[in-house]
């Protein structure tokens, strides 16, 4: 591990100890946190006895629905957009503002349209990532060199040879970030539809055991979620800078 | 190297030569290009009327100021770009604006691809033919030694050097053997001593293909070694001042450029040029 | 040019109505009211003292958040930029805390803050300081250490060097961080307020949910939606006019 990684390590558990001690000693009440081995121990225990694996498995199904749709969608249409210069000047500033509103306030329409159950999540998980990846799908596109095209255009490709071939891989350092903010952004709205509205999922089960006083299963639970997240969008994000470099070919 | 010279650019010029041996492979008439407007940038007229014939199995050498309209001229030939006015002819058909098979391009930047091995890039192009996997393999293989990057073959283009990845992008046009080979400053990231070795190694690429090279250099030594005829252009708009005839025998080699004729070559592109380089300068 | 600005404008929200009315005929009024039926509502809103309080309330927690990321997100960031080996240790760090979803720490928040203006602040600091941080270091990194060099060799002090050369060079991708920080802290103010507040835009958006306005709910979404669009538009202006400026002097 490099320099630095040493030394991010030593801050985290620093930073976990610090908190540790304050919890254990009385300076954070036992109310307001739980020390974060006790959150473990917590999280350890209901995943031994299953209580949560429904919920985390709703979740988790819905979240990856989400941004496999958002990442699809959010693709083609960053493609369609691409090729269309005068539709993507007329669309820049809804996406430039996009993320300023939170969009997951319509998920109570779409409750209503479709009940409470999966599909209103998934729909509106799917509609808070779609622009990331079409921002990034874009950014892309942008960054493709134009000797790229001219490449595919001598080698007799296709339009959609070209596209697979050429540009899509041409693209993967802009695509995979915008895989990464798919997913921090469906999981918002995933997990802020099941606070407002569901019956079931980690968000509906944290919103309870908030309501319920019930700290271990809220902060087991908060760490789950902290932590599956962070996994993945940090994976996502060595993989993106892994191929930004090779990319770049310094 | 008999995997190079078994092209079907032999059998072509011999039909060629049944047809009528005159006939140019290259011929441009007239041609002009002026890129338009676009927003606040002005339209740029790059290339002033021009003409060309290449003959079959020739090598041209295109020489100019910087800016003068040396890629814009491959790029119309190589069918990447329609001309304003004008016409061009490769095998006696008409190109217009879609490059037409049997033409392959080395371009000015790289344009190796940075997701595939260097064998799989040169592999690319041959995979989009019907050929079996042996004869594919036999023939990258073939050109990566001779290109000698054959202990690289397993490297990702990002772990090369300049020079390496420019060889790379030649390896993988070369291994379709194409009849018309456009090649833009190809040598230009490589070191003087490798520019010359590479331009042995194209020389007999050359002779053993019989194909026709048209090659665009900023290296006034590297046209005088290699071309038959070297064309050189004017400041942009770029038109050709003078087609010098260099007049070495097909057989040459590098070692050519301690010949007195050699030194009278390049004293006379200078002379042409050092006035087009200046206006070049200042239009900047 | 300006011209030409305006009908894309234009196009843009004759497009947006006529999306949204389509929707509107496809699901029906009460999921989906049409834009007539909102612009109606928003207009009678607009006139109603209790709609304007919460706006205020809205405001001034805004206020409080935004400058509590900007400051603080241009403070974390130039501290570290300025040091090659904390930049390192830190970028990772900064990038994991903003992909984190934030929505999830709703009850801790709660829970450390109480109900009211000082949770919603912090939400939308929460939201807003890492973008501004994230940003201001890269382009604190980024600049050509020409600069630097030059400004040594002027015999510039430190923060002669900071204020005249630092800043100004880092300055285009400071403004895109201040504009990405900024949609990102109205996010996190009005999810605060949905979720810890008992007044604000974001409570009504919650309270228009739980009482099924759809109405109401289309209205306020409208009326964020356009001046998170201004506000931002204004900004992108900006930073366009900076990226072009630096890009000319490069
Ligand atoms: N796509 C384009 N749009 C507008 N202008 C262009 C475009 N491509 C080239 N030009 C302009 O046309 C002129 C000729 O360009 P070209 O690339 O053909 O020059 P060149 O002789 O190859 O230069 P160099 O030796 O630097 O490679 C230049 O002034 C260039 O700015
Ligand atoms: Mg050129």
């Amino acid at each position: 591990m490099s320099k630095a990684g040493w030394i991010r390590l030593v801050i985290v558990i620093a930073f976990f100890g610090a908190l540790e001690i304050m919890c254990r000693i009385g300076w954070i009440d036992r109310l307001t946190m739980i020390p974060p081995t006790e959150m473990a121990e917590a999280l350890w225990s209901m995943l031994l006895a299953g209580s949560i694996t429904e919920d985390v498995l709703y979740s988790l199904r819905n979240t990856v629905a989400a941004v496999a749709l958002s990442v699809l969608a959010g693709f083609v249409c960053g493609v369609i957009v691409h090729a269309l210069p005068r539709l993507r000047r007329i669309l820049d500033p809804l996406f430039a503002s996009y993320y300023a509103v939170p969009v997951f306030v319509f998920y109570p329409l779409l409750v209503v349209i479709f009940g409470i159950n999966a599909t209103p999540l998934i729909l509106i998980g799917a509609m808070f990532g779609i622009v990331a990846m079409l921002i990034s799908t874009l950014t892309g596109l942008d960054r493709v060199p134009r000797v790229m095209f001219k490449s595919a255009r001598m080698f007799q490709l296709d339009p959609l040879r070209s596209a697979l071939l050429i540009k899509l891989p041409s693209a993967a350092p802009h695509l995979i970030t915008g895989v990464k903010l798919a997913v921090v952004y469906s999981v918002i709205a995933v997990v802020a539809g099941e606070f407002i509205l569901s019956s079931k999922g980690i968000g509906h089960r944290i919103a309870y055991a908030y309501n319920d006083f019930d700290s271990r299963t809220m902060y087991g639970l908060l760490l789950l979620l902290l932590t599956a997240v962070t996994v993945v969008t940090m994976s996502l994000h060595m993989w993106e800078h892994r191929l930004h470099s090779r990319w770049a070919k310094q | 190297m008999n995997v190079l010279s078994q092209t079907s650019a032999a059998e072509h010029s011999l039909e060629e030569g049944a047809r009528g041996a005159k006939a140019p492979h290259v011929h441009l008439k007239g041609v002009t290009r002026i890129y338009p407007a676009v927003a606040n940038n002005p339209e740029v007229h790059a290339l002033a009327s021009t003409d060309l014939d290449l003959p079959q199995g020739s090598f041209f050498s295109l020489i100019g100021p910087s800016g003068c309209g040396k890629s814009t001229l491959l790029d119309i030939v190589a069918g990447l770009a329609s001309p304003t006015e004008g016409t061009v002819m490769f095998e006696g058909k008409r190109i217009e604006g879609r490059p037409p098979e049997g033409v392959g391009v080395v371009f000015q930047e790289d344009s190796s691809f940075p997701w595939l091995t260097v064998w799989n890039n040169v592999a690319f192009g041959l995979r989009r033919k019907r050929i079996d996997k042996a004869e594919m393999a036999k023939r990258v293989d073939a050109i990566l030694a001779f290109t000698g990057l054959s202990d690289f073959a397993q490297a990702y283009p990002a772990q090369l050097s300049g020079g390496m990845r420019q060889r790379v992008c030649i390896a993988r046009t070369l291994v379709l053997q194409p009849r018309l080979i456009l090649l833009d400053e190809p040598f230009g990231a490589l070191d003087q001593q490798t520019r010359l070795l590479m331009g042995d190694e194209l020389l007999r690429i050359w002779r053993e293909t019989g194909a026709t090279i048209m090659m665009i250099t900023h290296s006034l030594d590297e046209a005088a070694m290699l071309a038959d005829h070297v064309g050189v252009m004017s400041a942009r708009p770029g038109k050709f001042i003078e087609i010098i005839e260099t007049g070495w025998p097909r057989d040459r080699t590098s070692e050519i450029v301690s010949e007195a004729r050699f030194g009278s070559i390049t004293a006379h592109m200078w002379s042409l040029l050092r006035e087009e380089s200046q206006k070049a300068m200042k239009a900047r | 040019m300006m011209k030409h600005r305006a009908i894309d404008y234009v196009l843009l929200v004759v497009g947006l109505l006529v999306v949204w009315q389509i929707c509107h005929e496809l699901v029906g009024e009460y999921a989906l009211t049409s834009p007539l039926a909102t612009f109606a509502y928003a207009a009678k809103e607009l006139g109603d003292a209790h709609f304007w309080n919460n706006a205020g309330a809205s405001a001034l927690a805004l206020l409080y958040a935004l400058i509590i990321a900007m400051v603080g997100g241009l403070a974390i960031g130039l501290a570290l930029g300025l040091n090659r080996l904390a930049g390192d240790v830190a970028d990772p760090m900064l990038i994991t805390l903003f992909s984190v979803p934030k929505v999830t720490l709703y009850p801790v928040i709660l829970l450390v803050f109480g109900l009211g203006l000082s949770a919603k602040v912090a939400f939308g600091a929460l939201h807003g300081i890492f973008p501004v941080a994230i940003f201001t270091l890269n382009g604190i990194r980024k600049i050509n250490p020409i600069y630097v060099k030059a400004s040594r060799s002027l015999n510039l002090s430190r923060s002669r060097t900071i204020f005249t050369v630092l800043l100004p060079a880092a300055l285009p991708e400071i403004v895109s961080g201040l504009r990405v920080g900024f949609a990102a802290t109205i996010l996190g103010t009005l999810i605060g307020e949905m979720f810890a507040a008992t007044e604000g835009l974001g409570f009504m958006l919650i309270k228009a949910i739980d009482e099924n306005n759809v109405e109401l709910l289309m209205s306020l979404t409208l009326f964020l939606f356009l001046v998170a669009a201004t506000a931002n538009g204004i900004l992108l202006a900006i930073d366009h006019r900076l990226h072009r400026r630096s890009a000319a002097a490069a």
